[in-house]
């Protein structure tokens, strides 16, 4: 059985269809790669699954369960986890209280023994040291640099201790050395259980992560296979380069 | 600091300010002492909602009212001590904060802040036109001369506001040391990425007016005790809302502490220009206050001493 089954998504904003009938299936411990050009629906696909938009039809299965009708903070204390297309840090926390929230609210809401404020603390600390931001736990996001704040917004959402992580472009405005460094932030992640859709213009990261991509164009699904094929796709080079 | 040496040392503190102003000896001290405290509650009340989530609320004065006549009704109906009209005030005004929290929470900004101003237009009204309260004429209450043990009745009024201002204070650090706390911020800085954390948005909107309404009620409750005469442009006037809001602007409004210099500092001000100048200059100190705020310390006194620390420790 898949982690994530989106059966017949459809999402419309008034006459433009933003998804039309996608089907995907991901399975536990995948690394998917979900590309397309501007507006192909890949945005929208990652919000109808996170429950930040109401799919039209459709619907969404995540872990045996369906997911419709469950708000956001529902699905993510069931382990649906996101990173945002551009940084959405909490500016008024310092960067350990960033972590402290999803920990606070998804962790500690679920069922089960609670973290301990210092359990808290160590929990805060050891994500900050996996994404290379140990020593800036006290300080506020403003005072991260671009790559910094990405690897926050990825550490944000291990905190809430996911099945599924859906990173929206993670790597947008990087350079060549620090999109490197995402990707093999993102491996790392994975290969501690997390099943990954990366959302992704840069096609050199996207190559080097997937295991599998997903190809979106017009708000539907034109390829799904292994990279290297469906790289080759006639249909999905249509889509890229033109006729 | 922990919770329970933080609800000594206020308590304390409260014990000072009351023999203090016994020393002094002069009922215009407790008259005038009684306003600053009932606007450091309406502040720190204001700032649960509209400093610890963002959502600004224009309708301060109408909570606030609602005490008030929650009180002018009981009264009538069957007289109370106060403490319960505090707690029946707190009542009444906390389950329409939920109320309107439950109609306005979808609104966001300008929208949600215009629904609260609607809301106190919408109370006045009824209040104006239900004479069971007193409706346009008002109400007079009765007050004794004297409380046992006390003294003079005003005495009694400050120590009751005192001890509300100990308790919206403790409240308030409560909320911001908790997960609750952690809660509200996630709402004021970024709704979308706090559901995205877990935090469910609606439900700690629905608690913070709620809270907040509720506070503001308790404030208000023994308002007709005090002025003797209420009617609805006393109870329902403009210096609440505005106060309220500009307190803790002027304070900080992330940390409780904002509210309560915030409260101190323009509520000292405010009774100073009334018996120097004239209490119409009231709103002006205000605004000009503000105004200046704005451009120099846009995070208010708290946030600017917090900024110069964080400069300083790096």
């Amino acid at each position: 059985m898949p982690l994530l089954e989106v059966s017949r998504l459809s999402k419309r904003f008034g006459g433009f269809v933003a998804l039309d009938g996608i089907d995907l299936a991901v399975a536990a411990g995948e690394r998917v790669g979900l590309i397309g050009p501007n507006g192909s629906g890949k945005s929208t696909l990652v919000n109808c699954v996170c429950g930040t938009l109401a799919n039209a039809t459709g619907t969404v299965r995540f872990d045996g369960a369906e997911m419709d009708g469950l708000t956001t903070h529902e699905r993510t204390r069931r382990g649906i986890a996101r990173s945002f297309q551009l940084p959405r840090p909490f500016a008024t926390l310092t960067v350990a209280d960033n972590l402290r929230v999803p920990l606070l609210y998804t962790v500690n809401a679920r069922s089960g023994p609670t973290l301990t404020p210092a359990e808290l603390d160590a929990r805060c600390a050891e994500l900050l040291a996996l994404v290379g931001l140990g020593d800036k736990a006290t300080r506020l996001p403003r005072d991260l640099t671009q790559v910094e704040m990405r690897k926050l917004e990825l550490a944000r959402a291990m905190a809430a201790d996911p099945k599924l992580l859906m990173a929206d472009e993670s790597m947008a405005g990087l350079s060549h050395s620090e999109v490197d460094d995402i990707v093999t932030l993102l491996v790392r992640l994975n290969e501690r259980g997390i099943t990954i859709v990366l959302i992704e213009h840069i096609m050199r990261a996207v190559m080097k992560f997937s295991q599998r991509l997903v190809v979106l164009v017009s708000g539907k699904k034109i390829a799904d296979g292994k990279p290297d094929v469906v790289i080759r796709d006639p249909e999905v080079e249509r889509a890229y380069i033109g006729q | 600091m922990r919770m329970p040496l933080f609800l000594v040392i206020l308590i304390a503190a409260a014990a000072l300010v009351f023999g203090g102003a016994r020393l002094i000896g002069n009922d215009y001290v407790f008259f005038a002492g009684y306003t600053v405290l009932q606007f450091i509650v309406l502040a720190t009340a204001w700032n649960i909602l509209g400093g610890y989530t963002g959502y600004v609320n224009f309708g301060s004065a109408a909570f606030f009212a609602l005490g008030a006549y929650a009180t002018v009704f009981m009264h009538k109906l069957y007289p109370l001590p106060i403490p319960l009209l505090i707690a029946i005030g707190g009542i009444v005004s906390g389950i329409v904060g939920l109320g309107t929290g439950y109609l306005t929470l979808r609104l966001r900004g300008a929208f949600f802040a215009i629904a609260t101003l609607a809301l106190a237009v919408v109370l006045q009204t009824l209040v104006v036109n239900w004479d069971y309260v007193g409706g346009s004429r008002g109400a007079y209450i009765i007050r004794p001369n004297e409380v046992a043990l006390i003294g003079p009745y005003i005495q009694y009024l400050f120590l009751l506001m005192l001890a509300l201002v100990v308790i919206a204070l403790t409240t308030a650090r409560g909320i911001e040391r908790s997960q609750l706390g952690y809660g509200f911020a996630t709402i004021r800085d970024d709704e979308l990425a706090a559901e995205a954390c877990g935090v469910p948005t609606l439900r700690l909107k629905l608690i913070a007016t709620t809270l907040s309404g509720g506070l503001m009620g308790m404030a208000g409750a023994p308002f007709p005790y005090y002025i003797g005469y209420l009617q609805p442009s006393s109870a329902f006037g403009l210096e609440y809302a505005v106060n309220s809001i500009a307190m803790p602007m002027i304070g900080g409004t992330t940390s409780w502490a904002g509210p309560l210099i915030g409260a101190i500092l323009l509520g000292s001000l405010q009774q100073i220009a009334t018996v120097t100048i004239s209490s119409a200059v009231n709103l002006l100190i205000v605004g000009l206050l503000l105004v200046g705020f704005v451009i120099i310390a846009p995070n208010g006194i708290v946030g600017l001493v917090q900024d110069r620390l964080r400069a300083r420790s790096k």
